[in-house]
């Protein structure tokens, strides 16, 4: 009676813990998915405030962002294939910045996984990154993302009504400016 | 007797529960794929500095994985000197730490600094780790064999033979001028480090 009663005791105990982990541990958020909840300060920087379509202080979400489709690229400055990106993702704000049919539609931000400011400067620096890059110093936005490794690319579009979904998301294997931005077009419906 | 035995049991589950949900953040480049040790989280700092703040930093020569040698008393009267310890290859934090230097070297040349990574691990090891970095532009030194014995030098060799995440800051005069040794689950700030760079030169 009493080894039952400790077998039992052991199952339920194990089954608990691994539904609990189960629930610990973020999934990424999947294609079709809202975002989970991220909220970023609004940039300091007029241009990229602009940039950004935001105003005033305080912080924002990706929906508040005035745009169709933005791109998130979750990086990190100690990432080495984030450092082998950047000229390209660069790229990407550049063709889309210099083509007037979508220079409105689409924007790009970056955040820096467990990156303090002074390292996501460090960062924006050394490449010259023109879009808003935000720091992610205690992993906070990269836990709720189900903790991704780097880089990691979620596409996603803002309806009218104000809500979002992810259309794309994708790790590392970046292709380059011109077949991601095709990528972006298509799975956000834009073209 | 068997209440007990549940007692004990059903402990062991919720304290390693904890510890297998603790996440590891670090290392989360998919440079490094499926090929990082997950050490799971240790204990902070496990060694007794031998050193401080105004001493002068014990000599040492290692070798270094592009085949020369180097000795700490070379870079004095010319350069500010860095030594990056950090525990050992194809770990989580350490993977991590590296890289993020690699793009600062303007930085590092700004404080008139030259910098050297530093682990007890064997230079062949060394060698394959780095690679993944992309090309390092710092000195990586090998401090194998006598095992540790740079590490224990300066008291940073940890109980179970790999050395604490620290970091030493040395000036021009060969003169210890700041120490963080890190919680060995997480990667020192930059700024930290740079700040201190920045004091050098008051």
């Amino acid at each position: 009676m009493k080894k039952k009663l400790m077998s039992f005791a052991v199952i339920t105990i194990l089954f608990f813990t691994l539904v609990f982990q189960a629930l610990a541990a973020n999934k990424p958020p999947e294609k079709g998915e809202q975002l989970p909840v991220m909220n970023l300060p609004i940039p300091k920087n007029p241009e990229e405030r602009n940039y950004l379509g935001l105003s005033g202080s305080g912080s924002f979400k990706i929906s508040q962002i005035k745009a169709k489709v933005v791109i998130i690229e979750i990086f990190s400055m100690y990432c080495p294939y984030c450092q082998k990106d950047a000229p390209g993702v660069n790229e990407l704000y550049h063709l889309i910045e210099n083509n007037p049919e979508i220079k409105n539609k689409i924007k790009l931000i970056g955040i820096g996984a467990g990156n303090s400011s002074y390292e996501v400067e460090v960062f924006k620096k050394t490449y010259n990154v023109p879009f808003p890059l935000f720091p992610d110093k205690d992993f906070t936005i990269h836990k709720a993302c189900g903790e991704v490794r780097t880089p990691y690319f979620m596409v996603v579009k803002i309806n009218e009504d104000g809500t979002h979904q992810i259309v794309h998301n994708q790790l590392g294997n970046y292709p380059g400016a011109e077949p991601f931005l095709e990528l972006v077009l298509k799975a956000s419906g834009l073209k | 007797m068997e209440k007990k035995r549940i007692v004990q049991f059903t402990l062991i589950l919720v304290v390693l529960s904890v510890f297998v949900s603790v996440p590891m953040a670090f290392a989360i480049s998919d440079a490094y794929k499926g090929n990082i040790y997950q050490t799971g989280p240790l204990k902070r700092t496990d060694s007794k500095l031998k050193v401080k703040v105004g001493d002068p930093a014990p000599d040492f020569t290692l070798p270094a994985i592009f085949g020369e040698k180097i000795s700490l008393g070379q870079f004095r009267g010319k350069k500010n000197v860095v030594l990056s310890f950090v525990p050992a290859a194809w770990t989580p934090v350490c993977s991590d730490q590296w890289p993020g230097y690699n793009i600062a070297k303007d930085l590092f040349n700004q404080y008139e600094a030259i910098l050297f990574g530093i682990t007890v691990d064997n230079l062949p090891t060394l060698f394959a780790w780095t690679n993944q970095m992309g090309q390092l532009w710092f000195p990586v030194l090998s401090d194998f064999w006598p095992h540790g014995a740079v590490a224990k030098k300066y008291g940073v060799l940890r109980s179970d033979g790999v050395s604490e995440r620290a970091l030493f800051v040395i000036d021009k005069k060969g003169v210890i001028r700041y120490i963080d040794v890190h919680d060995i689950n997480k990667r020192p700030p930059l700024e930290n480090l740079m700040s201190a760079l920045e004091s050098l030169n008051k």
